[in-house]
């Protein structure tokens, strides 16, 4: 299993990451959600407008074994939305971190950033509750 | 007095357990058993390996039962649905066992080793079941042998499969029939049973061998699979193979509450062959008319129709009564559609009837389709 945990985002115990960027936050999958899942078949997002809210469920990501829920890391609303992966789901495979991203939401609160993990503290919680 | 729990026992390993930890595979319990789903790979690039050129896959969970004696053939009459009569030495049949109200026991293959000695392989999840059953029903006819433990059982499958191993010695395999099989082929090196039988919808062979020989065998197969663009497969790339080629599944699409002739298996009944367990209720279903039929049917638009999603009638186009669910289901990899089976009632049985999956609380329309969604070219 690789250690893939890039230091420019931040985590979840769901095992999504957020790219802060001032007022605007990129969401998606980490590695160790990619490899539990394996090859990715279908993405359910959102639309653009719509809005998400923390800890609750925004979407779906089906892998040929099985279908997983995606709970929003923040509250927002939906600017975009990865469409390629409606024709490339494996690019969330290949990529989480990059071109497999998710969605872009603009932060509606911005102290919900404090409740997510720094890269050290994922990676720990990982390590805490392996099988 | 407090009630210690015990843990549940560790999954059981087949003589290829740490071959596939060597070769990256993640392991699960697959029913009691400590088996791949995939190796590093992934699922959907051993099902391509296996569709382009050959998979390699470990099914030494199954169960292997011998059946000895003069009367072995009146046994196996008795137990199973199809005519294990019309097998010559060296020949093989698929069929079900069924109870005595035509429910399915397990499905299995019959192997015709000489006049009174038949071996039967059986589904890993059946082995005490079937064993039990066969005993209860045929124990006074011939002595049943239980021969899984000392039996391993390597699948190499794919259009390249035979090919490759004539390249390992194996003389002549070209020759071999569809569901025949030999006692005396060398492969590698190896003392092997092989049968030209297998679950994925490609030519291809099953290798008996012994435990102490199934682990350089292994290794040297998926060497040379590897050769020509093929790879180890695992537990995953099994089902989506067998899945597209509309194989029916013991514990999914087939249980002892379905008969064959529901199932779609009517071909393997041979009800003017004698009387079998089962045949009367089998004889009266067919007289009646069957209520439902397994149907295959193709997704129509984004989703996954998943074991255990109800499937509703179309009423003019939306969704209407839930009529059955899906039995197994999933991604059909090399026909770029998702695909499944289902009970339906029988006047839905037919290709076109339009359905509805419901996905998670979305209803995804879809068309049942008849045959394979995958045909090999």
């Amino acid at each position: 299993m690789s250690d893939n945990y890039p230091s420019d985002v931040l985590y979840t115990e769901d095992h999504e990451w957020a790219r802060i960027e001032g007022n605007l936050a990129t969401v998606g999958i980490t590695q160790f959600a990619v490899e539990q899942l394996g090859d990715v078949t279908q993405v359910d997002l959102p639309r653009e407008g719509e809005s998400v809210k923390q800890g609750q469920v925004f979407g779906s990501v089906e892998s040929v074994k099985a279908v997983s829920d995606l709970f929003a890391p923040l509250t927002g609303k939906v600017l975009k939305v990865n469409t390629p992966l409606g024709d490339s789901p494996e690019y969330v495979n290949e990529d989480p971190y990059d071109q497999g991203w998710l969605i872009q939401i603009e932060i509606a609160s911005p102290a919900e950033v404090e409740k997510l993990m720094q890269p050290a503290a994922y990676a720990a919680f990982i390590r805490e509750n392996a099988d | 007095m407090t009630e210690a729990t015990t843990p549940p026992p560790a999954p059981r390993k087949t003589p290829l357990y740490d071959a596939h930890k060597r070769l990256g595979g993640k392991i699960i319990d697959f029913g009691g058993w400590a088996l791949p789903v995939n190796y590093a790979a992934g699922i959907l690039a051993e099902h391509a390996a296996t569709r382009n050129a050959v998979g390699v896959f470990d099914v030494s969970h199954m169960g292997e039962f011998h059946f000895r004696g003069p009367k072995a053939l009146e046994a196996l009459q008795k137990l199973v649905t199809n005519n294990v009569a019309r097998l010559a030495d060296g020949q093989a049949l698929y069929t079900v066992a069924c109870n005595p109200k035509g429910g399915i026991v397990d499905d299995l293959i019959v192997y015709r080793v000489a006049p009174n000695h038949f071996l039967t392989v059986v589904n890993a999840a059946n082995i005490e079941k079937d064993l039990a059953w066969f005993r209860e029903n045929a124990a006074n006819l011939c002595a049943i042998d239980n021969e899984s433990d000392t039996t391993a059982l390597i699948a190499f499958q794919g259009p390249k499969a035979i090919a490759v191993l004539e390249t390992l010695g194996a003389d002549e395999l070209s020759m071999m029939p569809s569901f025949g099989f030999r006692t005396d082929v060398e492969v590698a090196g190896y003392a092997t049973w092989v049968a030209r039988t297998g679950y994925t919808g490609e030519d291809g062979v099953e290798i008996f061998c012994s435990p102490a020989d199934a682990p350089g065998l292994f290794e040297t197969l998926v060497k040379a699979a590897e050769a020509v663009g093929g790879s180890a497969a695992g537990l995953g790339a099994r089902d989506t193979l067998r899945l597209e080629a509309k194989l029916p599944l013991y514990g999914n699409d087939l249980s002892d509450t379905t008969s064959p002739l529901e199932a779609g298996l009517g071909w393997v009944v041979k009800l003017d062959k004698g009387p079998f367990i089962g045949s009367e209720a089998l004889v009266a279903q067919k007289t009646a008319g069957l209520q439902r039929r397994l149907v295959g049917f193709v997704m129509k638009d984004r989703g996954t129709g998943r074991h255990g999603y109800p499937v509703l009638a179309s009423i003019a186009g939306t969704p209407g009564v839930v009529v059955g669910e899906v039995t197994s289901g999933g991604v059909g990899p090399t026909v770029g559609k998702n695909v499944g089976m289902a009970y339906v009632p029988a006047e839905l049985a037919t290709a076109g009837t339009q359905l509805f999956i419901d996905c998670r609380g979305k209803t995804v329309p879809a068309e049942v389709v008849s045959g394979p969604f995958y045909r090999r070219p």
